[in-house]
């Protein structure tokens, strides 16, 4: 049966081959996946998403005034086609009708993340809720942390005085001026980069990283109970004891008197 | 100029288009905005890459009507048209592979290195593995590596690397392979291929005409399709026929014009 076996060579054959370019070319991928150093326009899906459902059209690069945002392409080591902008030269200047998000087919720019009720109860397009990144800063490089008069970051942030505010402390190095020291908050910063751009250092002091990247995550366990919004967690706690253990049945007091320590 | 009947009016197509979206994103026309993975015509009708949304559905992106609306339109338009409209007429790379195969022919170069052996069905396995490494990455792989999307977004928003892209196709047809991309690899090529299968235009064929020079033969990027030469008079039903004419324009005797399967006189391949 030799045209069976000629086709079992063949389809063999083509599985190797297959397998083959299929590793290489996955490998590519995962190298462009794995740089998560990439800042989105106004409304992007969380990456994982935006990255498999962005048709790299260009339509957001398009509809940006400002020409912000650029497509990124081989070379500039970022998920190739997608859209990105780069702060400390284009940042995105948070127009109040965000035309790069309607603009998008594929709806990796989401309306829905940038938009709330407005006092007539219609949903309307609200910038201020991006979340494009978070601005960081270095305070070994900004100026005004070592008590030199600047505010440049503060003036050119489009949520000032809630994005970026200024503390206003003692100089302790020299004990007799004042420190008046730029601190960003990150429920309102939208990581538009107006700050980095802005920043006179040579290189950037404040700067606009991914979300994930500049921030932590507290446990779970841990709650503010001054905060009214963290103390909402617990709420509905009593002071019912369900977990029970040899120490447990005994007071706090009890225990501090009777154990040896 | 009958030699370039359809050679002229097929480049002229791929560079307005180009053109237009390089005005769409320069100069702020609306006429088409976007590119050719998707794309607006006067901010009103979407159109999208069929192809580049399916492999975003097997990576699991939720479609947006806008993008499923506009891949539905593209696909019925090449579904009716018939043959690889899109590559013949529409796609920049067609221009690089063909420039690839004019050196190649006209230097002989045939002669000198052998093309390697790449059977044409590879392409179809190349569909298969974009949708499959599209659902385990997570992201449009074919997209990803697309010598089509780096030539297209590089004209119209400006090159970053990808030039490097588009070069490596052109070596790899003069070098490696005659019509090695298109021809073989392409599965944009391949999907329509498929697409394209039952659509209206066809190359048709009358063997009384045909003195047999073979010269569409010798053209063809696919001569697969002209099998048909030399035996009977019909219409070419293979969907990897490009619709490039080419065929049409180097025939002297006039045996091969643009037809149709649905028109009686090639309808019954005898
Ligand atoms: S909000 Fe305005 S400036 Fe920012 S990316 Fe969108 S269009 Fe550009
Ligand atoms: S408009 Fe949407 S689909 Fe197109 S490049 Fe921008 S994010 Fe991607
Ligand atoms: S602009 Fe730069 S140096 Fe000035 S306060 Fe802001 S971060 Fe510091
Ligand atoms: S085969 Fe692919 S690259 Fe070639 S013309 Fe067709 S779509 Fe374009
Ligand atoms: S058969 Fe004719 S039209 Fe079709 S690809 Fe070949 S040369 Fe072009």
């Amino acid at each position: 049966m030799p045209e069976r076996r000629d086709f079992l060579v063949n389809a063999i054959k083509g599985l190797g081959l297959a397998a083959t370019g299929g590793l290489a070319w996955s490998g590519f991928i995962e190298e462009g996946k794995s740089a998560p150093l990439i800042l989105r326009p106004p409304g992007a899906l969380p990456e994982k998403e935006f990255i498999a459902s962005c048709i790299k059209c260009g339509m957001c690069v398009e509809a940006c005034p400002y020409d912000a945002l650029a497509l990124a392409e081989p070379g500039d080591d970022k998920p190739i086609g997608t859209p990105f902008f780069t702060p400390r030269t284009n940042p995105c200047y948070m127009c109040k009708d965000i035309p790069c998000v309607p603009a998008c087919p594929t709806g990796s720019l989401d309306e829905s993340l940038v938009s709330d009720k407005d006092e007539n109860g219609e949903l309307k397009l609200n910038i201020n809720l991006a979340k494009m990144g978070l601005a960081v800063i270095d305070r070994e490089t900004c100026i005004a942390y070592s008590g030199i008069q600047c505010d440049a970051c503060y003036r050119s942030c489009p949520r000032i005085d809630e994005a970026i505010t200024i503390d206003y402390t003692r100089n302790k190095r020299t004990g007799k001026h004042a420190l008046r020291a730029p601190v960003v908050h990150s429920e309102a910063c939208t990581g538009c980069g107006l700050c980095e751009k802005a920043c006179v250092t040579q290189k950037s002091s404040i700067f606009v990283l991914p979300r994930e990247i500049a921030m932590g995550k507290s446990s779970e366990r841990y709650i503010k109970g001054w905060d009214e919004r963290d103390g909402e967690r617990i709420k509905d706690v009593t002071e019912e004891v369900t977990t029970q253990t040899p120490r447990s049945g005994k007071s706090a007091i009890d225990y501090l008197n009777n154990e040896d320590f | 100029m009958r030699k370039y009947k359809y050679q002229i009016p097929r480049r002229l197509l791929q560079i307005s288009i180009l053109f237009i979206f390089f005005g769409g994103n320069a100069y702020g026309w609306n006429v088409l905005r976007g590119n050719l993975s998707s794309a607006k015509v006067l901010d009103a009708i979407p159109l999208s890459d069929p192809f580049a949304v399916l492999q975003s559905y097997s990576a699991g992106a939720s479609i947006a009507t806008d993008a499923l609306v506009g891949a539905l339109i593209i696909l019925l338009f090449y579904a009716v048209l018939g043959g690889r409209v899109f590559c013949g007429w529409v796609c920049p790379v067609n221009m690089v592979t063909d420039l690839a195969c004019k050196i190649r022919t006209s230097f002989n170069l045939d002669t000198i290195w052998k093309s390697w052996d790449i059977q044409r069905g590879v392409r179809f396995w190349v569909i298969g593995l974009s949708v499959v490494l599209s659902a385990i990455l997570g992201v449009a792989a074919f997209e990803w590596i697309s010598p089509i999307g780096a030539l297209h977004r590089g004209i119209i928003y400006g090159f970053g690397f990808g030039w490097a892209f588009v070069l490596i196709v052109f070596l790899f047809d003069l070098f490696a392979v005659k019509n090695g991309f298109c021809g073989h690899l392409c599965p944009l090529g391949g999907f329509y291929s498929i697409v394209g299968r039952f659509g209206f235009l066809r190359i048709g064929y009358d063997k009384a005409k045909c003195t047999s020079c073979m010269k569409c033969i010798e053209i063809c990027p696919e001569e697969q399709v002209l099998s048909i030469v030399n035996q009977h008079s019909g219409a070419v039903l293979s969907g990897e026929c490009i619709n490039c004419g080419r065929c049409i324009e180097v025939c002297d005797d006039n045996a091969v014009k643009f037809s149709s399967i649905y028109l009686n006189k090639y309808s019954n391949n005898k």
